[in-house]
């Protein structure tokens, strides 16, 4: 009856991201106003922007996780910051391929290492770092001290890929958000871009859900595997 | 409509993350599950 109920809820949850997903697909195709220089291809930008947002939210959590474990050393943390981690590390994914999919017909080229695309490799690649850094050690009690503190540092990284294209002049365009005078947003692209941040936002919520659990069950499995004195399983 | 196909090509390929990532920890639970069931009846053994 419970496992019933879990699965219920488990699937009305995956529907109500879907549809979320859907509306948005739809907003962006066809509610959202075609922009005058760029045409068509600026539409990435509402799932483009929107993806890095939630990559950031995603690596906030992982920070406030990170320090929590470091104060209160209860294993929970560590498993939500592994968790957010690896999600975050999916929405920072589609930043660094949409990207260049929407750079090519703009600049005419895929990829240049200007501040902002560098810090966001970079953002990507340290998290990446983060998780082989817990591939590496075994002691649980170790690994999750080690990364945490190496978590902690890693997030240092957003702030400078937000202010990144206020700091120096990139090659990505300047920001259209909280950009100061003679920025600014059509209304309906607003409303669309919002539409698009809940829809992100929800999936970042369902897909953390799944991976926090996935990573309990591998705290029981490795406290199991230490009680009957096995091997520890490979965690990649 | 110009560069309509980079614009698809983006959505699809954002859908895609998603959806090998959601496959991938779908894999990983049912493989764990597995492990644990074993482990559980070899410390019932």
């Amino acid at each position: 009856m419970h496992r019933n109920g879990s699965f219920r809820f488990e699937l009305s949850g995956t529907l109500a991201v879907a549809a979320l997903m859907g509306v948005a697909g739809y907003a962006v195709f066809f509610l959202a106003p075609t922009e005058r220089t760029m045409g068509e291809i600026q539409r990435i930008f509402y799932f483009h922007v929107a993806s890095a947002w939630t990559a950031f939210l995603a690596f906030f959590i992982v920070f406030v996780a990170n320090l929590n474990y470091l104060m209160r050393r209860r294993p929970v943390w560590d498993q939500l910051a592994v968790a957010a981690a690896e999600v975050g590390i999916a929405f920072c994914t589609v930043v660094l391929l949409t990207g260049p999919i929407w750079a090519k017909p703009v600049w005419g080229i895929w990829w240049t290492w200007d501040a902002r695309l560098t810090s966001t490799f970079v953002l990507w690649l340290l998290y990446v770092g983060y998780l082989l850094l817990r591939s590496l050690v075994e002691d649980p009690g170790r690994r999750a001290v080690t990364s945490a503190v190496f978590g902690i540092f890693a997030f240092l990284d957003v702030p400078i890929v937000y202010m990144s294209i206020r700091w120096w002049r990139t090659q990505h365009p300047e920001p259209v958000i909280a950009g100061g005078e003679g920025s600014g947003l059509d209304p309906t692209m607003w409303r669309v871009l919002l539409v698009c941040l809940m829809a992100m936002v929800a999936l970042l919520v369902l897909l953390l859900r799944q991976r926090f659990r996935l990573e309990q069950l591998r705290g029981k499995l490795e406290e199991l595997r230490l009680h009957i004195g096995a091997k520890p399983t490979p965690r990649f | 409509m110009k560069n309509f196909e980079s614009l698809l090509a983006a959505y699809l390929v954002a859908w895609a993350v998603f959806f090998i990532f959601e496959i991938r920890i779908a894999r990983s639970v049912a493989r764990l599950r597995e492990e644990l069931e074993h482990l559980k009846e070899t410390l019932e053994n």
